[in-house]
Parts: C-alpha cells; sequence; structure tokens
C-alpha cells in the first residue's frame, strides 16, 4: 500500500465560536454537506478507499446519523479522542501510530479544494520526500460577514514561506510570531540556495504527506504536539542541519524496527535521515540529473531530507475556519458539487424566483412570491411567502415566516424568523427566536445574549 | 505423393463422402505448404523490396550499403536486385556485390514482377500508412515466416504510432491491464510521426489513482523518476528499475493455486507496459528484464517462496555487480592503457561509463585534460563537466557547434554509449554521429565505451526508424525575458522536433572497448552470438 490517509476532525473551530458552540465544526453544512464530508470526497475521487478519521465522540455520533455521510463509500475507521482540545495534531497522529503501517496523508476536515492531488503526491513520491505539502495563493474575501463593523484588518500573524527557484522545494518557514528581531536565514541554505523566494499571503491546506518515519519519529518525541506549528518548521530546519547531512556510519537499509528498540541510534536524529538503499545511491550517482546547477555538489546537495511544496495559483483552496471564510465557502459550494443545486425532495412553488447560484436542500418548503438569490438553504426548511432571501446561508430545520427580509445572514439550524423580520447581515444562533417584525443589521445571536427582538423598535449595531 | 493424395481427397469430394481425418489432416498439409512456397517467393522479394525503400528514406545511401558485409545470409542485408518494373524503383548501382539470393530471382523475373504487383494492390486496397509515399513495410514484415530465412520479427509498437490499428491494439492492451493510456502532444514533424511524443507536464499519474494498488509503488515512483528526467543515462535507468524490481519482489506473495515461476512474470508484465508509457524502454532495460524473466522462470516449482523471493533478489543484485559495477572496474582498466600521458580527450554529454574512466585514469595520476562538448536542450555536459572538475580534472566546455574549431587540439574522442546494434551501429545521445564524424574528418581515434549488456540484436542503420521523442517545449528557452517559441503550436508550419538518440555507423568507430576487451565495432554480432551460445 502506498499511502494511508488520516483525516483530522476533532478541531475545534475556536475562531468561529457563534457557529460552533452547537454543532461542531466538522459537522457545519457547506452547500448543504457537512464540511468534513468535502475532504472525504477528495479523498474518495482520487482513489482512496480507506481514511483513519480523528474525531471526537459527539461528532462520530452526528456522523453515523447524518445521511450525507452515507454517501462516503470509503470504509471509514473512526478513532475516537478527548474533546478537551490538549490534543495537537501530532499528539493525534502519535496516538494512532500503531494503525500507520506506511506513508500517511494528513488532511485537514475543513479544508474545501479541487486540487489535483496528483502534483503533491508526485512531488512526494518522484523526489523521494519526507514531506510534501499543498499552499495557495490567499483570496480576499469580499463578502461581507454578520458582526463585522467594516473591514477589520486581520490580527493574524503572516507565515513566511521561503521556496527555491523552481517554486517546488520548501526552504524556510516561519511564522511571525515566532521572529522577534527580523527574520534570519542560515548561511548554509544561502549557499546551497542562493536565490530564493520568501512569499506571505500564502494559505497552508494543512494536506500533508508524510514519510512512515515521521510518525515513528513522533512517536518518540513526545513534546512535539502540533504538526504545522512544531514538525513543520522542525522538519524544514532539518533539511539544512550538519547532522543530517554527515555521512551516517551505520547503514542498515532493512532493519528499521530494530533501530526504533535499542537506543543506540538517538531516536530524535531521525531515521527521517533516510538511508538511501545502497542500489538507489547507485543510480542516483549514474544519473546525469542535477536538481540545481552552478556550484560542484551532487544532487540534492546530498541531502537525505528533503521538503516539497505544492504552491496552487488557480482554483479553489478554502480553510474554512473563520466565519469570513465559511461564508465565502458556501458561496462557492454550488461550483464543487455535482449534484443538482435544487434538491429533488424539496417542494417549490412556481412563483417563487430562485437565482442560479442557490442551493435547496431535501424536503425544503418553499412557498409563492418568494425569491432567493445566492443563498444556500439547508435540509427541512420552511420558507414562507413573500420572503426575500439574498447572499444567506440558512441551516437546516430553520423555518422563516411569511414576509422577512433576509440579507447576507447566516442562520443556524432550527431558527425561527418571525414574520416581517428585517435581519441585515445578521447571525442567528442555534434554535434562536426572532420575534415577529424585528429589525436587525450586523447583529449576532447567541446563547450567551439572548435579545429577543420586539416590535416596532428597530435594534441597529448590536453586540 | 503429394499429388496422389489430393488425387484421392478429390475422388472422394466428389463422390460426396466425409474426408476421413487423415486425408484432411493431408489437405491441411499440403495447402500449408503451397501457401508456405508462395510465400517464401513473395518474401524475398519484398525484402529486396523493403530494403528499397529503405535506402529512399536514408540520407546516406551508398556509404551506408556499401558498409554493410556482402553475401550474409541475414534476410536484412540490403541485396540490390534488378529493380523490377511495378515498383517505385531508386537506381541502385548493379555493380555492388549482389547476394546468391539474387541468381534464383533474376531467372524468375518475370513471375517476381507479377508477384510484385499483386502485392502492392493489396497492400494499397488495405490502406495502411503511407509515408514519403510508399505503401508500408508494415503488411510485408507481418508474414509469417518462411523457412530458409531466421525468424523475421515484427516491427515493435512503439514505432507505428501513426497506424491507427496499432494503437488501438496498444489501447486495449493497456486496458486490459488497467494501465492508463498516455496521449501524445502538440504537432509532430512528419518523418517522426510514427514516433511517441509526450509532454512532461501530463505525467501518467494524473490518471491513476492515488494511492495506487493496481501498479506497486515503487514501479509509480520510477515512472514518475523517468518521465522528469530525474533518472537518466542507460546505467541509472537500469539500475533502478533493478531496484524497483527488488521491491516489488519482496513485497510479492504467491497466490493460491498459482506458481511463482509464471505468476510473478505475469505481475510483471503491466508494470513493464507501464514503465514503457512513462518512457520508452532503453536497450540495456531491456536486457536486464529478459534476465529477470528468465531467472523468474527458471525457478524449480518446488522452491519455497521465500527461497525463490532470496534468490531472485541474490540474482538482481549479482546481475548488477557483474554487469555494471564490475564491467566499469574492467573497462576502466582497459582504458587507462589507452590514455597517455599529454593526451587531450574529447567527451560529449554525461555518460557515467565514460566520467568514471577519467576519474579513475586521474586517479591512476595520468596527465591529460579534457574537453566536454555540450548541447542543447539537455545541456549534461554541465553534470559532466562538474564531476570531472569536481575531482581535479582540468576541462574545457565548448557547445557542439564549436566541435570542429576544437578538434585540431583533440587527441583522442571517448565516447559513451546507449546501446550497440547488432550490425556494429552505436546507439548513442542525438549528436555523438556528428563528433564520430567531425573526428574521423580530422582523423582523431574514436573509442567507444560500452557495456555488454548494452549490446542488443537490434539493427538499425538510420535515425528515423526507431528513436524517441522528448517534450517538444524542451526547446522553449527565455532570453532577457523574451520567450518567442512560446506559442509554437498557432504556428501552422512550424514544429518542433527534440530528438534523443542517433546512430553512428562503425566506419566512424575505432575501437569498442568492453567488459570482455577491445573490440572492433564489427565484433557486436560474434560478441552477441557468444553471449546467446552461454545463455
Amino acid at each position: 500500500m502506498e499511502l494511508q490517509a488520516v483525516l483530522m476532525a476533532a478541531g475545534g473551530g475556536s475562531r468561529m465560536p457563534d457557529l460552533t458552540y452547537n454543532t461542531p465544526k466538522p459537522m457545519l453544512p457547506v452547500g448543504n454537506k457537512p464540511l468534513m464530508w468535502h475532504p472525504l470526497n477528495l479523498l474518495e475521487r482520487v482513489g482512496f478507499e480507506e481514511v483513519i478519521v480523528i474525531t471526537t465522540k459527539e461528532v462520530q455520533k452526528m456522523m453515523s446519523t447524518d445521511p450525507k455521510m452515507k454517501d462516503v463509500k470509503m470504509k471509514l475507521d473512526v478513532v475516537c479522542i478527548q474533546e478537551d482540545g490538549d490534543m495537537g495534531t501530532a499528539d493525534a497522529l502519535r496516538h494512532i501510530q500503531q494503525k500507520i503501517k506506511t506513508d500517511v496523508l494528513v488532511v485537514s476536515c475543513d479544508l474545501i479544494t479541487d486540487v489535483a492531488l496528483h502534483e503533491v503526491v508526485d512531488l512526494f513520491r518522484a523526489h523521494n520526500a519526507t514531506l510534501a505539502m499543498l499552499m495557495s495563493k490567499a483570496h480576499d474575501f469580499t463578502e461581507t460577514v454578520p458582526g463585522q463593523k467594516g473591514k477589520k484588518k486581520t490580527g493574524e500573524q503572516r507565515d513566511f514561506v521561503g521556496v527555491d527557484q523552481s517554486g517546488k522545494r520548501l526552504l524556510f518557514m516561519a511564522n511571525e510570531a515566532d521572529l522577534e528581531d527580523g527574520l534570519s536565514i542560515r548561511k548554509s541554505i544561502m549557499r546551497k540556495h542562493p536565490r530564493m523566494h520568501i512569499k506571505t499571503g500564502l494559505v497552508d491546506a494543512h494536506l500533508y504527506c508524510l514519510k512512515k518515519a515521521v510518525v515513528d519519529f513522533l512517536a518518540d518525541n513526545k513534546s512535539i504536539s502540533s504538526i504545522r506549528g512544531e514538525l513543520l518548521p522542525y522538519l524544514v530546519r532539518k533539511q539544512f542541519s550538519k547532522t543530517t547531512n554527515c555521512p551516517k556510519s551505520k547503514d542498515d537499509a532493512d532493519d528499521q524496527t530494530q533501530k526504533t528498540a535499542d537506543g543506540s541510534t538517538n531516536s530524535t536524529e531521525l531515521l527521517i535521515c533516510s538511508r538511501d538503499e545502497p542500489l538507489l545511491q547507485l543510480a542516483q550517482e549514474r544519473s546525469c540529473w542535477n536538481d540545481h546547477r552552478g556550484d560542484m555538489s551532487e544532487a540534492y546537495h546530498g541531502g537525505k531530507l528533503r521538503c516539497y511544496v505544492h504552491i496552487m495559483d488557480q482554483g479553489l483552496c478554502y480553510r474554512v475556519n473563520t466565519l469570513a471564510a465559511y461564508i465565502e465557502a458556501n458561496r462557492l459550494a454550488s461550483k464543487l458539487l455535482e449534484e443538482p443545486a435544487v434538491h429533488p425532495s424539496a417542494v417549490i412553488s412556481e412563483r417563487c424566483q430562485m437565482g442560479p447560484d442557490s442551493i435547496i436542500g431535501a424536503q425544503c418548503q418553499v412557498a409563492d412570491k418568494t425569491s432567493i438569490k445566492r443563498s444556500t438553504i439547508g435540509n427541512s426548511t420552511t420558507v414562507k411567502e413573500k420572503v426575500k432571501v439574498t447572499n444567506s446561508i440558512i441551516m437546516h430545520g430553520v423555518t422563516i415566516e411569511e414576509g422577512c427580509n433576509i440579507h447576507g445572514c447566516v442562520i443556524c439550524s432550527n431558527a425561527v424568523i418571525g414574520r416581517g423580520a428585517d435581519l441585515k447581515y445578521c447571525l442567528v444562533g442555534n434554535g434562536q427566536q426572532i420575534e415577529a417584525e424585528g429589525e436587525a443589521h450586523s447583529f449576532h445571536t447567541s446563547t450567551f445574549n439572548m435579545l429577543s427582538l420586539f416590535s416596532p423598535p428597530t435594534v441597529t449595531r448590536g453586540t | 505423393d503429394g499429388l496422389c493424395n489430393t488425387d484421392d481427397i478429390e475422388r472422394s469430394k466428389t463422390e460426396g463422402k466425409e474426408l476421413t481425418k487423415e486425408e484432411k489432416q493431408r489437405l491441411r498439409k499440403e495447402k500449408k505448404q503451397q501457401k508456405k512456397n508462395k510465400e517464401k517467393n513473395d518474401e524475398k522479394t519484398s525484402h529486396e523490396g523493403e530494403k528499397k525503400k529503405n535506402k529512399k528514406k536514408k540520407e546516406e545511401q551508398p556509404a551506408g550499403s556499401a558498409s554493410q558485409p556482402p553475401a550474409q545470409p541475414s534476410p536484412k542485408v540490403p541485396a540490390p536486385a534488378p529493380p523490377p518494373p511495378a515498383a517505385a524503383a531508386v537506381p541502385v548501382p548493379a555493380s555492388e556485390a549482389p547476394a546468391p539470393a539474387d541468381k534464383p530471382a533474376k531467372s524468375k523475373a518475370d513471375l517476381k514482377a507479377e508477384r510484385r504487383a499483386r502485392q502492392e494492390a493489396e497492400r494499397a486496397s488495405k490502406g495502411k500508412k503511407g509515408d514519403v509515399g510508399q505503401p508500408a513495410p508494415t503488411g510485408k514484415l507481418k508474414a509469417p515466416p518462411s523457412e530458409l530465412q531466421p525468424v523475421v520479427k515484427r516491427l515493435p509498437e512503439h514505432v507505428q504510432v501513426d497506424n491507427p490499428e496499432v494503437v488501438k491494439k496498444l489501447a486495449k492492451k493497456l486496458e486490459r491491464q488497467q494501465i492508463p493510456l498516455r496521449s501524445d502532444y502538440g504537432y509532430k514533424v512528419s518523418l517522426f510521426s510514427h514516433l511517441h511524443q509526450y509532454s512532461r507536464k501530463a505525467p501518467l499519474t494524473q490518471q491513476l489513482g492515488i494511492p495506487s494498488t493496481v501498479i506497486h509503488p515503487a514501479i509509480v515512483r520510477l515512472g514518475l523518476q523517468y518521465s522528469q528526467g530525474i533518472v537518466a543515462g542507460s546505467n541509472a535507468r537500469s539500475v533502478a528499475l533493478l531496484h524497483a524490481f527488488q521491491q516489488v519482489i519482496r513485497d510479492y506473495t504467491t497466490p493460491p493455486n498459482e506458481e511463482l515461476s509464471r505468476d510473478l512474470v505475469n505481475k510483471l508484465k503491466p508494470y513493464i507496459s507501464f514503465l514503457n508509457q512513462c518512457r520508452p524502454l532503453s536497450a540495456s532495460m531491456g536486457n536486464a528484464i529478459k534476465y529477470i524473466k528468465k531467472e523468474i522462470s527458471n525457478i524449480p516449482s518446488q522452491c519455497k517462496e521465500e527461497e525463490a523471493k532470496i534468490k531472485l533478489l541474490n540474482c538482481i543484485e549479482r546481475y548488477i555487480n557483474e554487469k555494471i559495477v564490475l564491467a566499469a572496474k574492467a573497462i576502466a582498466k582497459y582504458s587507462i592503457e589507452k590514455i597517455s600521458d599529454g593526451d587531450v580527450i574529447l567527451v560529449y554529454g554525461c555518460s557515467s561509463l565514460v566520467n568514471h574512466i577519467l576519474c579513475e585514469a586521474f586517479e591512476k595520476k595520468r596527465k591529460f585534460r579534457v574537453i566536454v562538448v555540450d548541447s542543447r536542450p539537455r545541456l549534461e555536459g554541465r553534470e559532466a563537466l562538474r564531476r570531472l572538475v569536481q575531482k581535479g580534472i582540468s576541462c574545457t566546455y565548448v557547445l557542439i557547434s564549436a566541435v570542429s574549431y576544437i578538434l585540431p587540439e583533440v587527441s583522442k574522442v571517448f565516447l559513451g554509449a546507449h546501446a550497440l546494434l547488432a550490425n556494429g551501429y552505436v546507439m548513442s545521445r542525438v549528436g555523438t554521429s556528428q563528433i564520430a564524424l567531425v573526428a574521423k574528418a580530422f582523423n582523431v581515434p574514436v573509442l567507444v565505451c560500452c557495456e555488454t549488456y548494452k549490446f542488443c540484436e537490434r539493427v538499425q542503420t538510420d535515425s528515423f526508424v526507431s528513436n524517441e521523442l522528448d517534450d517538444p517545449d524542451d526547446l522553449i528557452v527565455t532570453r532577457k525575458g523574451k520567450t518567442q517559441l512560446e506559442h509554437w503550436q498557432k504556428v501552422p508550419s512550424l514544429g518542433l522536433l527534440n530528438l534523443v538518440y542517433d546512430v553512428t555507423p562503425p566506419d566512424f568507430v575505432d575501437l569498442v572497448i568492453t567488459d570482455l576487451g577491445m573490440i572492433p565495432c564489427t565484433s557486436v554480432p560474434v560478441v552477441l552470438r557468444v553471449k546467446n551460445v552461454d545463455q
């Protein structure tokens, strides 16, 4: 077997608390399918037959009841971990170390992309790389996010990614938070790769191909707890460290298990320095190929540990971990899905005006004289007469009474919007009720601030 | 005897009785005999005709044919026969040595002419490919082998790409083996339209599933490395291939009710097709595969699986050790005798063997300097330059356009080979024959270094019949921000040709240094024959 897929679905969704306080992030509907369905669909399309899903018990329960998850034909091996949130992604990988028998492809549950996965995996295969990851040029989110007062400058720290001239080899990776005085690059890197392109504004898709040796390394080094935060920068740095490039005296290409068992080889040193087998070495020596030119060193500068990145400049790649991303993803979900936008079991009256990029879920009821444009409507939602819904995301089981005007909102499951309500750029939490004739602008409701709107006073600029 | 039998059979036919089994068999045999006799004569004329057609395609005509040793029993000798009126005749000089087969043919000139006309009509009606406006030689070569001449080999599929039937057959075969078909890319120059041309940007893995289950991951990795050029060079490719086969054998388990000796060979077939799709197999790889297949089929059936696997792995190690590593050492030893102090040696491109020889000679304290000749688009000479300079050898670097300017300085030319063909021709990187030609003009000795495992049974006299077309986009280069050829596909009269190999005739090569010793180019068939006898 070549690759095993691991889906990380235990994340909390800490950056969108209003959406996730009731529904765990992997089950948030995007295009009327749970969020984790999208990466699973990607894996299934590419040809995977089994996926190990690391998630919480709550999500597992919801997965088993959700009809959309039944569409997934692959065998899902669900591993549950505690919900307390202390377990990082690397910890989770360590947890399932026994199940990992070959190289592993780690995907995050909030990744929605249409990348040709073979581009990433080909880098991993062709160069015998230790790590291959996917990144994408970031797109600005154009939609107004409910609850945000104007365009807020993202307070997130930038990521600096350094790639070589070909744009494929990953040379440098650091987050602004870790760089106190400035960006310093080791001389050894500059000597080997005199031309480096440093990019910011790239979105890390959290899709990684890792060699099996890395998973074994994680098992020995319990201090590493996050793949993105700690393991990746470590691997990228290790490419150029002196110890990896010194020839090893011991070279048993066959007995990998022995090395982990006895402590004679420094396990932190890594079996990651994949001792290329002697025949492969011979082939490389005889081959007239070099990945760089201009200096006297052989291919890959003799380095055994190599990290590669594939940077997508076209196509969709979203990580749905903020509200803005969530809204954007819903907008584009209709492009991604091959199913018809309107579910066949939905009952839509003829006098309803529906735009082409709206998605209507199963068993919906849409009454007369409604107008639905650029919106996503979830399953079992009832929309009564004379309702105008534009640019909104309506989740499952919502009831919208007559005469409502909903613009740019996110309405979570089982909410009830009273008659004649006028909502602009609001986020209505789960099970909330908006009173009739209420008007709200840029408002968030959640269990924390149960504000009921009475008619007729207008409430603007809420929390 | 035959006659009276037919009479009997005729009688029983007319009498309405059913033919007995023996009679039927006899009838069948006679029919076959008649057919064979007819086709034997057809073959003779067809071969002569085909040689003429090949000659028409060839650039260097009389020299090539004159250099062929005359009067060989092999059917591939271009035996100039008196031009029959029906065929498009090439005025062949009658002074050239006629083969003995001509004598009986001359006396039946009329019959031959008739048969020729019939053949042409047949071929025209079948509507096979017409290159250079001639009816294809494929039809003729597909005739069943006659008894007099040795087995006629069929044209391999990879040189019949413009024949839609062959392409269809290949597609069906790949579908059966569950391997995706790689589609050709771009406009092909008409002289080479019978060869595949792929784009590096469209790897075969696009159509494979991830993770690959049909094809072993080591083979997928190898195929990728071939198509991207990461493993390039005859020796490197063979070693990498055998390494991948080692991994396949290690992971192999015999299914129940199957024998390892037969099943493993069947398992390897789709892998070989896949690698062929990624990049056409080289002659050395072909020989390695033949060796492996032979070893696998020779495994006795009572051998246990573990033992058999260990045996095979050891065989592979031994093959690599003997044929590549030790051969390189032997060749280096012989070559060092030929390198004297004060020599100026010219090398072309990056041949792992020649680099090895020069490094060894330098270590043995010979004083020489090297001129590295390089050519676009591969620019492999830079890698050779790096390796030699790293050792401390003083080098000069020129492009192939400067070869005639630099040759007066040169005392010897060392060339590597991709394969040595059975008629003594050397198949090597494109540009090698140019270097050999110019060196001959300057009377500089040309030495070709080649291991014996690269000798192949194929015979080729020109670089058109069988070659490899690389990605035409490699020829596109950006200088000062301008890429002139960027939109070459839009210009209807423009074609980009990126050839990989060419053949050098044996009269330009003075010596071939192999692990068996130093032999002249024409002794290659002898070596092949000796090898076959050994095996």
